[in-house]
């Protein structure tokens, strides 16, 4: 029996993908180059400036609790949360507190054992809110001043929590990967890690199970600065062993202690208590005087619900259904991003066998990719071309084998101009690769090749029970009819030699 | 001619009949101010030049026949809580000192669209928090008809620079009575709109729920020229009303008809001083011989009015103050420890005492576990008051009621008693927990030559109705024809 | 409701609101915010169940401006009023997030 299990919950703040800042006009850009350049009265909280709403986060944000099967708030308003902080201007940050627009929603998962059903995880709430600006600290340890810079001040933030559902490391990483995925997918964030567009903290505790059956809460570590999935991984891990070895030696449980913060050291690979924030618990939250609420119907809900794209785990479910793809192969296709699923079904279609284009995309495609380092929505061969090439196998028009010729000289012309659908046939052609038919050419061509001397002895064997004996004599039907279906030549011969 | 003490109304008139320049307008009216200011105390910032500039832009584009805005060369003082580029704007603090705005505030747009001269920055109560005008960091302002006593606040520069003729027209802000309490105090027409009827982008907020800019005047006429130049829907706040703006001057002349008057008499009682309760009692029997009725209304929940806006506005007021750290602008402590200590000491040093206190209210009433107890309780309650309102304007047509309970007060009388200055606001803050327009006309004197208020009060959006009652009355009454005798 | 404020808790609030006080001043306060707690605790004599807060003094909803880009001011303005800066940034005393 495991000593305990692991308990986590995640919040992933994701900044959203506007033009504009949440309250104001400007540039919602990554840009710490230039620091301090995308400001104005609202964002650096200049007396006398007042936030106006921006209507596209608003409805971003709604597109994505809809996605994350969320409830979503008939009435909401926006509420101050207030800490003292040098990258928040206005010392309280616009946020939503006890009316967020969305709740009660989940996201399914894959378990830990593949084979077992999917795992569904609870969300709590997705609410709005916007981002700090950023401090750089002096880390010369001369104690210089920190700078701030305020360009991101203002930045729509969606912060999304979860239940504390996940019951492993590698749980929460797949549950931040199928987040990253619909996210893109329905194209309201670029979560990308490193510019700091999607954030991740982890809540973290145990619980022990004791001899008697009992599970016992430890107390519950959040845990920040994780920068990559990877990374939550190992701090979640990390914090596990560490909390375990804690409670083996304090025997403190949940209620014992308060909630402590710690941060992740990805060079040493460990979590280092961080300084409690102030009297984190008293943010003395107030509806926000300046901005109204938001209100919205049923219809209008209704609305934006229709207008969703297909989310990836009703793709990944299709993909099986229509295409006869295994759960595996679907998956592979839907992690890539919505770009490669698009492209794998774009070949699947033309190509009229989707088992077969789910081989060719996830091994040949992924690992041309790969080798040439191609970027996100460029692929070594068009989809159209490809289909057009496994349309060709798939109606036995050409081998497999020919197929792979096909394929290595396409990509060796490398040129979009001439690789087409009109050229895999030309290829085709020139090469007389075509699977010949013909049983009247075929006939004459393995008597031909049966009446050779040398083949006496294959086909003796043959007779004699064994049965691969006769490979030989297909390979030198095959070499005087290029086209020739293997299998096919196999059963004439086998049907002459009986 | 005589420039000083005429109405903007009048002043517009004879530089259009060419009697007069702008510049000469200004340059008049800085006499004034040069004369008179040592003694009250009116301005924070006067800006002579740039207001000569101003007013010879305007006299060159009349000269060239270009189209003027509707208070060309008129001198307009603004309370310094209102951004202005190219002049301070300091909200009567030291924690502003040197705060210079980037932008101008919505109201700053109108009045130079409309060819007002921006004269100067007027003294005020420390980020408008007061009752008097005694919490600038700067200077108390002196009523001009007793040196003696305080203008009122947190306008009281304002008020003090229209009383003293200084200015025809200027700008207030009322949170909780902050344009009304002074107008009455000094003699004047002051108007808190209803609020979302002025733009509140470039007003430093106070208390963002409450606050509303207006105008202050000589007379009605003037403070429907003014209200009409600064009222009307802007995108930048999202508290303003969507809603045209009809010409208030246009039917100002013309009287009410059939026009009831409701007055809460139950609240008269305590405090209430008699020469205030004869004054009041006075201007509605003239209402009434100009053929309006007068009934008795109740506001039941309007004696806790005093109790929700000091939990209410304190708690606005602690968060809308929270940016003053010293961090990206204003007063920076010169010796700390560290960062939180340079927070603290850096506020700690750039408020004045009735910030300070505000600030701990609110902090307090907003803090864990006491939030639903104060602030929500109050929130509540401001509603019911709201419903008042609402219920006593299906039967009347405007609210008649004293501004504050008696006239201006002593300089320093309440200087260790919040709570009784406070409980002086009671006329008046109900109107800004409303939401509802309210002002304040000069209806007569006290035995002393103070002058007193009386409040009309009316419906959201009525600013027109409350013109034109109020213009009635002072078509009969000759009190603004009344000015202080000043060196 | 609390009609009266400790001394100790108007020190705390005093933090919590980033204000440095002087001895006299918390004395002060702590004299002044009781007498005014226990004015406004006049409030509890109203039954307010079923009574919606009022937020705001006009209740306007769904207030939006589109998403488009408006022109950012200049760096210098934006730093113009700052106490310290080194022209690109604003410069505080240094902040110390762990350890």
């Amino acid at each position: 029996m495991a000593e305990y299990t692991i308990v986590v919950g995640l919040e992933v703040h994701v900044q959203l993908q506007t033009a504009s800042k949440l309250f104001c006009g400007c540039a919602n850009r990554f840009n710490p180059e230039h620091p301090n350049t995308q400001t104005c009265p609202v964002c650096l909280g200049l007396p006398g400036s007042l936030p106006v709403m921006n209507r596209k986060a608003y409805e971003l944000s709604v597109k994505t609790a809809l996605a994350l099967n969320c409830n979503i708030a008939r009435f909401t308003k926006w509420d101050r949360k207030q800490y003292y902080y040098p990258d928040l201007p206005k010392n309280y940050q616009i946020s939503q507190y006890d009316l967020p627009f969305s709740y009660d929603g989940w996201l399914d998962i894959a378990a830990d054992d593949a084979d077992a059903p999917l795992r569904r995880i609870g969300i709590i709430r997705a609410h709005l809110e916007e981002d700090a600006g950023k401090n750089i600290h002096d880390e010369s340890g001369r104690g210089n001043d920190s700078q701030v810079d305020l360009n991101r001040t203002g930045t729509p933030l969606l912060e999304i929590v979860s239940q504390p559902d996940l019951r492993s490391a590698s749980e929460a990483r797949r549950y931040l990967e199928e987040l990253r995925l619909l996210l893109t997918y329905i194209d309201v964030s670029d979560c990308n890690m490193q510019e700091g567009s999607l954030r991740c903290d982890a809540n973290v505790n145990l619980h022990v199970h004791s001899l008697d059956g009992k599970h016992i809460p430890t107390p519950i570590t959040e845990v920040k600065n994780m920068n990559s999935f990877r990374n939550v991984e190992l701090a979640i891990e990390f914090e596990a062993k560490r909390q375990y070895e804690e409670y083996q030696r304090t025997q403190q449980k949940l209620g014992d202690v308060p909630k402590t913060t710690r941060g992740w050291d990805a060079n040493r690979e460990l979590t280092y208590p961080l300084r409690s924030k102030e009297e984190a618990a008293d943010y003395r939250y107030l509806p926000d005087p300046d901005l109204a609420p938001v209100t919205v119907t049923d219809e209008q809900v209704a609305q934006i619900k229709t207008g969703l794209c297909e989310f990836p785990a009703d793709r990944r479910q299709r993909f099986q259904d229509a295409y006869y793809l295994s759960p595996y192969d679907a998956s592979v296709i839907i992690s890539q991003g919505l770009s490669f699923a698009d492209y794998f079904e774009a070949v699947a279609k033309i190509a009229g066998d989707g088992k077969m284009a789910a081989n060719w995309v996830t091994q040949d495609i992924l690992r041309e990719i790969k080798e040439r380092q191609l970027t996100e929505g460029t692929y070594p061969v068009p989809a159209d071309v490809l289909g057009t090439l496994l349309s060709q196998i798939h109606a036995n028009m050409i081998t497999t084998k020919s197929g792979r010729d096909v394929f290595q000289i396409l990509l060796d012309e490398q040129n979009e101009a001439t690789v087409t659908a009109d050229r895999v046939m030309q290829i085709i052609e020139e090469n007389g690769l075509k699977v010949v038919n013909d049983t009247g050419q075929l006939t004459a061509a393995i008597d031909e090749v049966l009446e050779r001397s040398g083949s006496q002895q294959a086909i003796d064997a043959f007779r004699g029970g064994k049965e691969n004996a006769i490979g030989p004599l297909i390979g030198q039907v095959m070499k005087n009819v290029k086209g020739a279906d293997p299998k096919q030549v196999r059963e004439m011969i086998v049907e002459k030699l009986k | 001619m005589s420039i000083v003490g005429l109405s903007a109304v009048d002043l517009l008139e004879t530089m259009r009949s060419g009697d007069i320049s702008a510049v000469d307008v200004t340059t008049a009216h800085l006499d004034v101010i040069a004369k008179r200011e040592p003694e009250v105390h009116a301005f924070l910032h006067i800006d002579s030049d740039g207001a000569l500039a101003q007013a010879e832009v305007v006299d060159r584009k009349r000269k060239a026949g270009g189209t003027l805005g509707s208070l060309a060369g008129i001198p307009v003082a603004i309370k310094d809580v209102i951004c202005t580029v190219g002049q301070p704007t300091t909200c009567g603090s030291k924690m502003l000192e040197n705060y210079r705005s980037p932008f101008d505030a919505y109201v700053i747009e109108r009045l130079r669209a409309a060819d007002a001269v921006l004269i100067g920055k007027t003294n005020l109560d420390e980020f408008a928090m007061g009752s008097s005008t005694e919490n600038s960091a700067y200077q108390p302002t002196c009523n001009p008809w007793d040196l003696s006593k305080t203008p009122g606040g947190s306008s009281g520069g304002s008020a003090a620079a229209v009383a003293a003729e200084m200015v025809p027209l200027s700008l207030g802000t009322d949170t909780g009575g902050s344009i009304r309490q002074p107008a009455g105090f000094c003699g004047i027409v002051g108007m808190k709109p209803t609020y979302g009827r002025v733009s509140r982008y470039g007003l430093v907020a106070f208390a963002s729920s409450l606050d509303q800019i207006g105008p202050m005047a000589h007379d009605t006429r003037d403070a429907a020229l003014l209200l009409e130049a600064i009222a009307g829907h802007d995108r930048r706040d999202t508290t303003s009303i969507p809603q045209p703006v009809p010409s208030y001057s246009a039917n100002l002349e013309e009287p009410l008809k059939d026009l009831k008057i409701g007055v809460p008499f139950q609240h008269f009682g305590e405090g209430l001083d008699s020469e205030v309760s004869d004054a009041v009692n006075a201007s509605l029997d003239a209402y009434q011989q100009l053929g309006a009725t007068v009934v008795e209304i109740s506001l039941p929940y309007l004696s806790y009015s005093v109790a929700a806006y000091y939990l209410i506005a304190p708690s606005e007021a602690s968060s809308n103050l929270a940016r003053y750290d010293g961090v990206h602008y204003g007063h920076r402590a010169k010796d700390f420890d560290d960062l939180i200590d340079m927070y603290a000491a850096s506020r700690g040093e750039g408020f004045g005492s009735e910030v300070k206190r505000r600030i701990m209210l609110g902090t307090y009433a907003l803090s864990a576990g006491y939030y639903d107890a104060y602030y929500l309780k109050a929130l509540k309650v401001r509603r019911l008051i709201r419903n008042d309102f609402d219920k006593a304007f299906e039967e009347v047509d405007i609210i008649a009621s004293p501004v504050s309970p008696t006239p201006a007060f002593n300089l320093g009388e309440f200087a260790n008693d919040p709570l009784a200055m406070y409980l002086a606001d009671i006329f008046t803050l109900s109107g800004n927990l409303a939401g509802i327009p309210g002002m304040s006309i000069p209806a007569g004197f006290s035995s002393k030559g103070l002058p007193i208020g009386l409040q009309l009060q009316g419906p959201p959006l009525s600013e027109d109705k409350l013109l034109r009652g109020a213009r009635m009355y002072e078509r009969e009454s000759d009190w603004k024809q009344k000015r202080p005798l000043l060196s | 409701m609390t009609e009266h404020i400790t001394r100790d808790e108007v020190l705390k609030v005093a933090h919590l609101a980033r204000l440095k006080l002087m001895p006299e001043e918390v004395d002060q306060f702590t004299a002044q915010l009781s007498n005014v707690l226990e004015y406004v605790s006049r409030l509890d004599e109203l039954d307010t169940e079923n009574v919606e807060p009022m937020a705001h003094a006009v209740e306007l909803s769904n207030v939006f401006r589109e998403d488009e880009i408006s022109p950012s001011i200049p760096i210098a303005a934006a730093l113009l009023n700052s106490p310290k800066t080194d022209g690109r940034y604003f410069l505080v005393p240094q902040i110390f997030d762990a350890e």
